[in-house]
């Protein structure tokens, strides 16, 4: 394996998975869902060989049709792109092996193009996540948005409709960056990020650059729905269908995220970005109010998907009050909560999943014990997930908000503080809720009593072995994420910390 | 101010163009009305890039031997107009897929007036 190519390979054998799954699908149905397993895992592969060869040998750049930076556009591979890519491609590996029975189940006659679409997707996250060129960022959202509309516009009746709000919105946070791009682009007459980060300083016209970095940035609030531009989130993973939630969930948002740490720390020189910006502080603030206001909407929901999804936008907030704060701390804080949100949210999502195709439901109300008898192992892995994002150690969601609790500390910023710990009771209150009525909630004495269909049910058991290997395996990372907590920072985020953070 | 004007009324108007387009968004009930504003938003940014690209008295940046190559402000900067050639593209993506799902939610409520699909969801 030649590295130097490392930096393409990994967006390019999604893509021609994309590609060769229509193909696939044609021979044979069930080619399909292995052809896109095997892309994910290829890419996952050369995602985590790239992370080792990048932390030994530092970055790795890739010029297309060999056209040096600027002129051309570059491919990067850094410790901070490699991490993020990773993280991408190992949970959609996750998901996609959990995945066959449940689309087989939930979309039976879109099987091959609702693959397809889900490489397309990953093809773009990657994309943006490796890209050393602004435009070419842009070009890759959009390719990863417009495959999520469709991705999410499958599911129950209302799927379209919330899918419908999502594309609008989404549209307009693309259209935003793109119109901050051109100030940028204007006054640098550069769209490499390298090279922009070295002529952004010389740059007189100060607030014409400010103005683009404002676009640039509530574009990237709206796709990451940091609050309050979280309005089409809620309904959109409510509605979709239970794999595309497990997919974009965990991934999507976090790679709008991605975005702005690489323009607020390695585009621009992180001194200005804290020093010379209230931008950066606003959107602390926001995460701030974002974490308060989507967990005290997830207490409200009655809907397991929906309560996981204000939980999302809670979680969002996090990461964005780690880049407000604008420390090595508050940097470190929010990538290791991309990790970890990741694989919590992932698993969570996994489990209503498999709740879906037992129970046919996922509604609060109705839980009881029956549900710990008939699934044990994913009531195990839900519940395992849910300390982690109440954050009790030594499970993974304990440590990145540790870190940012710490960030805050350092800054003597008692509201963080305190939005941190109250989100925790917060969390608690509404996983507990969940947790007391599977675990210690009587259920009716005949088992079908509740179900008015129940004939129609297949009877509830545990699911089969690859989506639970994969839930499993999911809630069993949260455990070694945990516990390797220091190893990874100091190993994998300390490397990427920008100059002059 | 004449002079001002003379310069950047594209601004002031792709300025107007851009509000219309946003205002059609959010505040048109009707899901195709709604698509109407979110193109015309995507149109203003494309226009943008391109007048920003735009000199007077220059032409397309293909060599020209009575104007010479010794001075930039004879040719037209091309890299706005490649740029934004894909960005039209990605916008013609984003109303196929936006029509789309018109048509899913039509077929599903038989109206595209987002009240009454509203009520229809309750």
């Amino acid at each position: 394996m030649s590295a130097p190519h490392l930096p393409l390979l990994i967006p390019l054998t999604l893509l021609l998975g994309a590609l060769a799954a229509p193909l696939a699908g044609a021979v044979h149905r069930r080619l399909a869902p292995a052809l896109a397993l095997t892309a994910a895992g290829v890419a996952a592969a050369l995602s985590l060989g790239g992370l080792g060869v990048v932390l030994a040998q530092g970055p790795l750049r890739y010029r297309l049709g060999g056209w040096a930076p600027p002129i051309g556009i570059e491919f990067v591979l850094d410790p901070l792109s490699a991490f993020v890519a990773s993280v991408v491609t190992v949970v959609a590996f996750a998901v996609l092996l959990h995945s066959p029975p449940v689309v087989a189940r939930e979309t039976p006659d879109r099987v091959v193009p609702y693959y397809t679409m889900v490489l397309i997707f990953l093809t773009g996250l990657t994309g943006m996540v490796l890209t050393g060129d602004l435009f070419n960022l842009y070009v890759f959202l959009e390719i990863a948005s417009l495959s999520s509309y469709s991705l999410l516009a499958l599911g129950n009746r209302r799927a379209p409709v919330s899918a419908f709000r999502y594309l609008i919105l989404g549209t307009a946070g693309g259209s935003f960056y793109l119109f901050g791009l051109a100030f940028l682009y204007l006054q640098a007459g550069s769209l490499n990020m390298a090279d922009l980060g070295a002529i952004l300083p010389l740059v007189p016209n100060r607030s014409a650059v400010v103005v683009g970095l404002v676009f640039m940035a509530l574009g990237m609030g709206l796709k990451m729905a940091l609050f309050p531009l979280h309005g089409w989130l809620p309904d959109a993973y409510t509605n979709a269908a239970s794999t595309s939630t497990a997919l974009i969930a965990p991934i999507g948002t976090k790679v709008a995220a991605y975005v702005l740490l690489r323009l607020f720390f390695f585009v621009l020189d992180p001194s200005f970005s804290r020093d010379g910006l209230p931008l950066l502080t606003a959107l602390g603030y926001l995460g701030a109010a974002g974490v308060i206001w989507g967990s005290v909407m997830a207490i409200t929901k009655s809907e397991l998907k929906r309560m996981l999804a204000y939980s999302s936008v809670a979680q969002v907030g996090y990461i964005a009050l780690g880049i407000g704060l604008g420390s090595p701390l508050g940097f470190i804080g929010a990538v290791l909560h991309t990790l970890n949100h990741a694989c919590m949210k992932a698993c969570l999502f996994l489990v209503s999943a498999n709740l879906r195709l037992r129970q046919a439901h996922t509604h609060i109300p109705r839980f009881d014990q029956s549900l710990r008898r008939a699934l044990p192992w994913s009531m195990a892995a839900f519940t395992l997930a849910a300390l982690s994002m109440i954050g009790l150690p030594p499970t993974a969601g304990f440590f990145s908000k540790w870190y940012l609790a710490l960030a805050a500390l350092e800054q003597s910023n008692w509201l963080f503080l305190g939005v941190l710990l109250a989100s925790s009771l917060l969390n608690a209150v509404y996983f507990f809720r969940v947790l007391e009525r599977v675990y210690l909630m009587k259920g009716p004495e005949e088992p079908g009593a509740a179900l008015p269909a129940a004939g129609a049910l297949p009877p509830p058991r545990e699911v089969p072995g690859a989506m639970l290997a994969s839930t499993l395996a999911l809630a069993a990372s949260l455990l070694v994420l945990g516990l390797g907590n220091a190893w990874i920072v100091t190993h994998l985020i300390r490397p990427m910390l920008p100059a002059g953070l | 101010m004449t002079e001002h004007l003379a310069g950047h009324y594209p601004y002031y108007f792709l300025a107007v163009l851009m509000a219309v387009g946003f205002w059609g968004m959010l505040a048109k009930r009707n899901l195709v009305k709604k698509t109407v504003g979110m193109s015309i938003l995507q149109s203003s940014i494309i226009l943008f890039w391109l007048v920003t690209a735009y000199k007077e008295g220059a032409t397309v940046p293909i060599f020209d031997p009575a104007r010479g190559l010794g001075d930039p402000a004879q040719y037209i900067n091309p890299l706005p107009h490649c740029l934004m050639l894909t960005a039209i593209v990605v916008a013609v993506v984003t109303l196929g897929v936006a029509f789309a799902l018109i048509l899913l939610i039509h077929r599903n409520y038989r109206s595209l007036d987002e009240a009454v699909i509203l009520e229809q969801m309750e």
